[in-house]
């Protein structure tokens, strides 16, 4: 029995503090293997469905991918909201700042270039670079 | 915890909270240190995921995605991969109770998965540049053989990983510096796994609707 509490490693199977009530830790994989594949399929039906709106694909797909990251997160790499892994979650949060930055960044700051070019319009320019 | 406690006769002041407890053990600072890492890596993919958006249209007159990609294979891929995943975090389990058949069994299916994975993605490349879709023919083709490769090439460092554990577990048993590793890999794996729902979302299943 450990006598003091230490801070969680991400991913480490914290068998030595798991709870009675505590699911068992293969359940926990299970369910997080059923829970991502459900949001697999549904990507691949948002995808190819003609029954929604065109202009939201995009935005449900990248709602439900961002789902089943938290998915993997939660159920496979054992991030919680504990104490003892608010270092993990913290280096996380900045991976995620860094990220945001980048992407949205970059597509932002293009897109604006693209659309401020004093250029013919993408297509007299396709047919000019037409060899 | 305090019941437990109590019952070891541990008096209630020795249950610190993590940020008195002192230093932490080697296997948390391990991980933790992989974790940074890791995440580094996600940063490197957050940009290569960036160039990919802003050059997706750029086809040059060349195949755009929903000429190419083929959904089946994605498919098959993604279930390889996550199932995979789920094998490797059934691996963990049971090298935390010391059980060496149930070691080599996720090891196994997990590196199969993996292989079945990589197959499927060079035989898709390699259709791909037989049709003349080949990185140089345009931006777009440029952008997605770097994201998707850059991934695969994880992937296939991953395998080696995989088996060169293997042999140490063979050898050294669940040593705690094996069992360190093996604590890394399997992260490296899930990471993988977690960038791959990236992949497919951004570069396949948009590539293919929108």
């Amino acid at each position: 029995m450990t006598d003091v509490r230490y801070d969680r490693a991400p991913g480490d199977v914290p068998s030595e503090e798991v709870q009675a009530w505590a699911p068992s830790e293969a359940l926990v994989y299970s369910i997080g293997l059923l829970v991502a594949l459900v949001l697999t399929a549904t990507s691949f039906w948002v995808a190819n469905t003609s029954m929604l709106w065109p202009g939201g694909v995009g935005l449900g797909l990248a709602v439900l991918a961002i789902a089943q990251m938290g998915v993997h997160l939660v159920f496979f790499l054992h991030l919680t909201s504990g104490p003892d892994s608010t270092n993990n979650i913290l280096a996380l949060a900045f991976g995620l700042l860094i990220v945001f930055v980048v992407v949205v960044g970059t597509i932002w700051i293009v897109t604006d270039l693209n659309d401020n070019m004093l250029m013919p319009s993408s297509d007299a320019m396709n047919v000019r670079m037409q060899p | 915890m305090n019941i437990a406690t109590t019952i070891d006769g541990v008096p209630l002041e020795a249950l610190h909270s993590a940020s008195e407890a002192g230093p932490a053990a080697k296997r948390i600072v391990v991980a933790y240190g992989f974790w940074i890492f890791l995440l580094s890596d996600i940063v490197m993919f957050a940009a290569l995921f960036a160039s990919y958006a802003v050059l997706v249209r750029s086809t040059a007159g060349g195949p755009t995605g929903a000429q190419l990609f083929n959904q089946t294979t994605v498919a098959i891929e993604t279930v390889c991969l996550l199932v995979s995943s789920y094998t490797c975090g059934l691996m963990s389990l049971a090298i935390n109770s010391r059980n060496r058949l149930g070691t080599y069994l996720g090891a196994l299916i997990t590196f199969a998965l993996g292989v079945a994975f990589l197959t499927l993605e060079l035989r898709e490349f390699a259709d791909m540049i037989a049709h003349g879709a080949t990185p140089e023919r345009s931006a777009f083709l440029s952008a997605f053989f770097t994201l998707v490769g850059c991934h695969g090439l994880h992937v296939t460092l991953g395998l080696v990983w995989l088996a060169v554990m293997m042999v140490q577990v063979a050898v050294m048993g669940f040593a705690t510096s094996v069992q360190h590793r093996l604590l890394c890999l399997s992260l490296f794996w899930h990471a993988l796994d977690i960038v791959w729902v990236g992949v497919f979302t951004v570069v396949y299943l948009m590539g293919i609707s929108l």
